[in-house]
């Protein structure tokens, strides 16, 4: 493999790695304070990506691609962002808070039902058919040497990245992020401390969900919109939070982009046929899971005494 | 003098077993209160229901005047809807419990941890100056501020735990257990902070220990409770003289 070859899939995966990661902190958010899984999370990425689309393809109108449809593209991802919070939140409300109580496996159960209905609900609604999400902007690749990369790449590559920052700077210094560590680390010493842990839950579920749509949304320009799109990219962007460490924010955001890169060089070095492709990512859940099953960025955890 | 904290007459039980039976006790303002029993006697319990981490089964707890407990069928006789705070709102009345076994959030920095103690104070400029005044109050805190929590001693822990409580400038600070596996000296020295925490600065003590002696020398009035119920009450250095106490915890 020549270095222009290398570059080339080092940018392919590092595109698809990106929205495999923004989908993950969701995942690994979530199970950070609830230790549940939310199934779910794969349709609320869907479900942004409609109303992305709708909204985009609204405020565009006939304009012709210029200014004004990378604003509306940019507006649209906002209210997306917003409308798939309020449904994350929602769903947490009405379906999972009060099994929180209950056995381990009520919420996920609950969570699989979500999902369907989610899924269900779009087929329904918007038909089986996919819709192309069209680019806010000319899509003509751009060479530089003999790497070919599209416009495309670079808004996801840029916005992944940026959303990222954000996340980790909330995170680590803003009052309510530092509260939802708190909440993750140790949930009754939370309280103790005065912090409102169903209102930290209930953000968690808004940002988790809100970059879920962005995921949506940039994935949906390569790959369309349909009704059970989130499925197989929310499986393995679960996987790459597993693999990350679960419940790790750092770790979600590696594990995402190991995975997109693993499956990129896995088609291209060992001649993974790209039928397959989807294999890779199970296969490295497998190994990661009987080598470290903590994640690579997970810790042991400790029965507390 | 004024009473701070009251509990009437509360039970608590886990299942079928009765943790708490019948409390009843009073810690006035500006006063350190110990609670003195072996492990298992329902101490903990007792300051988690305070914190409203259990539900009381029967009886009520009232602080500054206003009740911040009670069971849930109590006060339905007479036609009133059950109020109980959550542990959060408990907090933000003034009540700061360090937890048994510290519970510092392990993986965050000193800083943080302190942060997290203030979290109900929205005055940047005054968290700052309280986590200055407690870099000063523990020299040791201050000097390993950067340092992930989980990397602390034993003693640093318990000192940041307390500092931590501190943070919102609670009027009641609750102490489980601050002696627990550490060696003499340290605790000697966490007394003498806690002794400074409530004659400098004015917040009323509410005591946990199974260190008697300790215990009773660092307070002003003691209760004794066994199986979870209150057996004996009265000024500290009356049950340091009780032949009771000196035979079950004091070891004489």
């Amino acid at each position: 493999m020549g270095i222009a070859e290398f570059f080339q899939h080092l940018m392919n995966g590092l595109t698809l790695g990106g929205i495999y990661a923004l989908i993950a902190l969701g995942y690994t958010m979530v199970y950070g304070i609830l230790k549940f899984i939310n199934f779910a999370h794969g349709d609320i990425l869907m479900a942004g990506a409609y109303v992305g689309l709708f909204v985009f393809d609204g405020l565009r109108g006939d304009a012709p691609l210029g200014t004004w449809t990378l604003i509306a593209f940019f507006l649209a991802m906002l209210i997306s962002m917003g409308f798939s919070a309020v449904l994350g939140m929602t769903i947490e409300r009405v379906a999972y808070k009060p099994l929180r109580g209950a056995n381990r496996l009520a919420p996920l159960l609950s969570a699989i039902g979500v999902s369907f209905i989610l899924s269900n609900s779009a087929a329904w609604a918007f038909g089986t058919h996919s819709r192309k999400f069209n680019y806010p902007f000319d899509n003509t690749p751009v060479h530089i040497g003999e790497v070919v990369i599209t416009p495309h790449q670079i808004l996801i590559l840029s916005v992944s990245l940026i959303m990222m920052i954000i996340l980790k700077l909330f995170v680590d210094k803003t009052r309510m992020g530092k509260a939802m560590r708190a909440t993750s680390l140790d949930q009754g010493t939370a309280m103790l401390m005065g912090i409102n842990v169903n209102r930290v839950i209930s953000m968690t579920f808004a940002i988790g969900s809100a970059l879920a749509a962005v995921g949506g949304i940039l994935i949906a320009l390569d790959f369309k919109v349909y009704a059970t799109m989130g499925t197989m990219t929310g499986l393995k962007a679960f996987v790459a939070a597993v693999v990350g460490g679960i419940g790790n924010i750092s770790g979600a955001m590696f594990g995402g982009i190991l995975l997109g890169l693993l499956e990129t060089f896995g088609v291209a070095i060992f001649g993974i046929p790209t039928g397959l492709k989807d294999t890779i990512a199970f296969g490295v859940l497998i190994l990661i899971l009987l080598i470290k099953p903590e994640g690579l960025f997970g810790k042991v955890e400790k029965e507390k005494v | 003098m004024k009473e701070l904290l009251t509990i009437d007459d509360i039970s608590v039980s886990y299942g079928n077993i009765k943790a708490l039976k019948q409390v009843s006790m009073h810690v006035n303002e500006g006063d350190v209160v110990c609670l003195i029993g072996a492990n298992g006697s329902g101490k903990s319990t007792l300051l988690k229901s305070i914190m409203g981490q259990e539900p009381l089964d029967s009886g009520s707890i009232t602080f500054d005047g206003e009740e911040i407990c009670r069971a849930k069928n109590a006060g339905a006789k007479q036609g009133k809807r059950s109020k109980i705070l959550t542990t959060d709102l408990i907090a933000a009345k003034g009540i700061s419990l360090v937890p048994e076994g510290r519970r510092v959030f392990a993986d965050m920095t000193v800083e943080e941890n302190l942060d997290m103690g203030a979290f109900l104070v929205r005055d940047d400029a005054l968290i700052a100056e309280r986590k200055e005044s407690m870099y000063d109050f523990f020299p040791i805190l201050g000097a390993r501020r950067r340092q992930k929590t989980r990397s602390l001693s034993g003693g640093e822990q318990q000192m940041m735990a307390i500092a931590r409580a501190l943070m919102s400038g609670p009027r009641l600070i609750l102490l489980d257990e601050p002696g627990l596996g550490l060696a003499p000296l340290v605790i000697a020295d966490i007394f003498e902070k806690i002794a400074l925490i409530n004659q400098q600065d004015k917040v009323t003590v509410f005591l946990v220990e199974q260190n008697a002696r300790m215990a009773l020398r660092a307070s002003s009035e003691g209760y004794v409770m066994e199986n979870g119920r209150i057996v004996l009450s009265d000024a500290s250095s009356t049950l340091l003289e009780n032949e009771r106490v000196r035979e079950a915890y004091l070891g004489e």
